[in-house]
């Protein structure tokens, strides 16, 4: 009974979507104000029933109705409690519905905070979210609803979660990835919006901010996320992969970056207008994209989901309707939309342009490099894949200039900046960090790549700290005061500087300063590598939940001291019969240890892998100081006074 | 000239959305098996129900399908029902039981019923592993000359027999 009430909530919400995308939107046309304002209701009561059929299937899988094929198929009577919730989204139904639940909290908060915009533009905004709620809404119940039975013939118990997924990782990273990807529709549904009824002013983009930033905030904690959880996950110590999946998720974080920023510059000089809205698509078009690469299975991953061509179909249609159209309408409206400011080349509005442009050119690399294997087999040129290589080339000199120029970007004033001012605020720094990162190279035995990066981080947080000071230490009133008076959105910018600073450097470290190797051991001995003693002190069996694994013990000490105890694990998952191994760690500030269990050989030996990382921990640390960043800048209190003095 | 710039990005989309939509049909995980195209590989394996010794002599003479499964294996439990329904038809199916328990196997064809024209065991995965299987269910399509035709990993459903189906005769 439970599934059907579930499937019934969810076509419920499909009808709600539909009036949702069209009444509101015939109140607009026929300026009339009830039809306008059915729009908050109609956005609440969708919720609400998608949010019942998603604690409906929560609950089907909590009391292990494998009646129901897609539970049956994603989790086990063995399985933990907390894994069977998130083995909710361990397949491709439940993380749609995820997608559509998380996408109608996004539409009911902009309901709420829609009582502060204009009265027409709030339910145009709405009508177009509840537009894409339809579009996914509609593609669940015509071709993936997660409530599907299998009566009579009921499985006696559920093939299990992907083994891969059962892990703390993973309980948390999907929601926050589309809590990022799903957010920036909220900028798409403003910006859509705005070409509806040609009301492009500087508020436009004062309403979109806050909701940009908020999500690009979500998006990196899920990028971050995920690295950490391929590092520790799948065993070879790897922390990034061009993997397509991990690209689907890059570019909509590559194009929100370019959005934050050329928000910025239409809210405070109103120029760039028709390119952020055009952004503002791209962004979302590429969440979509990246929705559609993963769920259409035309191309392959380390990610298990089921390739089925009748959804991607459907899928692409989607695509074609929600881009196609909004790309459409941009065409007829855009032209229309002139900016009356100007700009001159130095001024900040230049270094910006220059930000948005490296950004564009860096998302078109990853998608270029994601669909170039496509596009080759679509001419018939043959099966090809573009590997690390391709973006490692590619991509790293132009995010290296980006960085130059995040470095510069705020210290130079709107409108125009004396060139020999600016000249002089990052000149000395320049010297300084060009000095102590040869130092740092030279006493490392680091090549000249390590050291040109370590200049610009170092420089590039030299700035940073810089225009802070400046900022703080001019006028009258003591330091502590003044620093309170700058603006979370300025904290917010600073925070997420330096927190690319930060991953600039643990990427570099990463790959320049560490060291792996595959031994093999017997119980009782030990190999010294990279200034470790490793003790391979034995292998000891154990039972999991639904697993048994073979756990080794390996001691590791450092000129006689002990360090710490390392247990890699290979587990092997009984109902899925998958092997996984769990990598054994210690996680350090400047070091990480990496211990992982290969083939077990002859005679009680083990072949085992040992890498010695540096500074791996600074990536996701630099990633978690880009998402306060974000939460910061979303927070600042100028949208909430405003958004008040709008309302009164 | 000017007016049509601004629906540049709306035409570059729609060349993406061709290029993805000629995608759809090819499947990326397509891993073309060693075997196609090649015959059956030798063996002598127990049959799991009367304990004779069979080979290649044993298999059918007209084009039918091997099924590698297992009790262990719940997506097997799953295509249970429907490889009956295909015997029913009168597709010749020859059962390889994967590394599984003899008695537990029986039992189940026992209970279930046995779509198998013939069931050999196959208990330390020797058999499957010439014929390069990476578990179980997998279903092979041996042509009406002996020779392996169309590799399947994962349950046999009606929509993947759709496309299975052209490749039996």
């Amino acid at each position: 009974m439970i599934p059907e009430i579930g499937h019934f909530a969810l076509i419920l919400a499909l009808f709600f979507s539909f009036c949702l995308s069209l009444v509101p939107l015939v109140g607009y046309w026929q300026k009339n104000t009830v039809l306008l304002h059915t729009a908050r209701p109609l956005t609440y009561l969708m919720s609400f029933f998608v949010l019942v059929s998603f604690l409906l299937l929560a609950l089907s899988f909590m009391t292990d109705d494998f009646s129901v094929l897609y539970v049956s198929q994603n989790s086990n009577s063995q399985l933990p409690i907390w894994y069977k919730f998130s083995a909710i989204w361990g397949g491709h139904e439940g993380s749609l519905l995820l997608w559509v639940l998380i996408l109608s909290g996004w539409s009911s908060a902009v309901a709420i905070k829609s009582r502060s915009l204009p009265s027409e533009v709030g339910p145009v905004v709405l009508a177009v979210l509840g537009m894409v709620s339809l579009g996914f809404l509609s593609f669940m119940l015509f071709t993936s609803s997660p409530f599907v039975r299998v009566l009579p013939e009921v499985a006696l118990d559920g093939r299990d979660l992907n083994p891969l997924l059962q892990d703390i990782g993973l309980i948390i990273h999907p929601p926050m990835l589309y809590m990022g990807y799903v957010g920036f529709s909220v900028a798409f549904a403003f910006a859509i919006a705005a070409l509806i009824t040609g009301n492009l002013s500087a508020s436009w983009a004062r309403w979109t901010r806050p909701w940009t930033s908020l999500s690009w905030a979500f998006l990196t904690l899920g990028i971050t996320l995920g690295s950490w959880w391929a590092y520790y996950e799948l065993g070879w110590g790897g922390w990034w992969f061009w993997d397509p999946v991990e690209n689907a998720s890059f570019m909509p974080w590559l194009a929100g970056t370019a959005l934050v920023h050329s928000l910025a510059v239409t809210e405070k000089r109103g120029v760039f207008k028709s390119w952020t809205v055009l952004l503002a698509i791209f962004t979302f078009s590429l969440s979509l994209l990246g929705t559609f690469l993963v769920r259409s299975g035309v191309l392959t991953s380390v990610h298990a989901f089921a390739a089925d061509p009748t959804r991607g179909i459907y899928i692409l249609a989607l695509l074609v309707v929600l881009i196609g159209g909004s790309l459409l309408l941009y065409g007829v409206r855009a032209g229309q939309v002139r900016a009356r400011a100007t700009f001159g080349v130095s001024g900040r509005e230049a270094w910006l342009l220059l930000n948005n442009i490296l950004l564009t050119v860096l998302t078109l690399t990853v998608l270029l490099g994601t669909l170039y294997p496509l596009i080759f087999d679509v001419f018939g040129l043959g099966r090809i894949s573009v590997g690390a290589p391709y973006f490692n080339t590619v991509f790293s000199p132009i995010a290296l200039l980006l960085i130059v120029f995040m470095a510069i970007g705020p210290f130079s004033k709107w409108q125009q900046t004396s060139t020999s001012i600016l000249l002089k605020a990052v000149l000395w720094p320049a010297v300084f960090a060009v000095v102590v990162a040869a130092w740092l190279a030279y006493s490392n035995a680091l090549g000249w790549i390590a050291w040109l990066t370590l200049s610009i981080a170092l420089w590039a947080a030299l700035l940073t700290l810089k225009d802070w000071f400046a900022k703080v230490s001019a006028g009258s009133k003591g330091i502590i005061p003044r620093a309170r008076q700058l603006p979370r959105n300025y904290y917010g910018m600073m925070i997420a500087h330096l927190g690319m600073v930060v991953t600039l450097v643990g990427i570099l470290l990463v790959s320049t300063s560490s060291h792996e190797t595959t031994v093999k051991l017997s119980p009782g001995e030990s190999v010294s590598f990279a200034g470790y003693e490793f003790h391979f002190d034995g292998i000891s069996h154990l039972k999991g939940p639904n697993y048994i694994a073979d756990r080794g013990a390996i001691s590791v000490s450092k000129e006689g001291t002990f360090v710490s105890l390392l247990s890699p694990e290979k587990r092997f998952y009984s109902t899925s019969r998958q092997i996984m191994t769990e990598a054994g760690l210690d996680a350090g500030f400047t070091r990480d240890l990496y211990v992982s269990l290969g083939e077990k050989l002859a005679d009680d030996a083990w072949g085992i892998r040992i890498y010695v990382k540096a500074f791996v921990r600074w990536i996701w640390l630099g990633g978690l100081m880009m998402m306060c960043g974000g939460l910061l800048s979303a927070l600042d209190k100028r949208y909430r006074n405003k958004v008040r003095g709008a309302n009164a | 000239m000017r007016k049509l710039l601004w629906f540049l990005p709306f035409f570059v989309f729609l060349g993406m959305g061709v290029v993805l939509y000629k995608q759809l049909g090819t499947n990326p995980e397509y891993m073309p098996s060693a075997l196609i195209g090649k015959p059956v590989p030798d063996f002598t394996l127990v049959s799991l129900q009367t304990n004779r010794v069979e080979d290649q002599s044993s298999l059918p003479k007209q084009a039918y399908l091997i099924n590698f499964w297992a009790t262990w294996c719940p997506t097997c439990e799953m295509e249970h029902a429907y490889l009956r329904e295909l015997a029913q038809q009168g597709v010749p199916i020859v059962g390889i039981d994967y590394k599984d328990d003899s008695n537990k196997a029986q039992q189940w064809l026992a209970t279930k019923g046995n779509p198998y024209q013939l069931v050999v065991t196959d208990e330390l995965g020797k058999f499957g592993l010439d014929m390069g299987v990476t578990g179980a269910p997998e279903t092979f399509v041996v042509n009406s000359k002996g020779i392996i035709v169309y590799r399947h990993q994962g349950d046999l459903n009606s929509t993947v027999w759709q496309e299975m189906k052209g490749y039996l005769k």
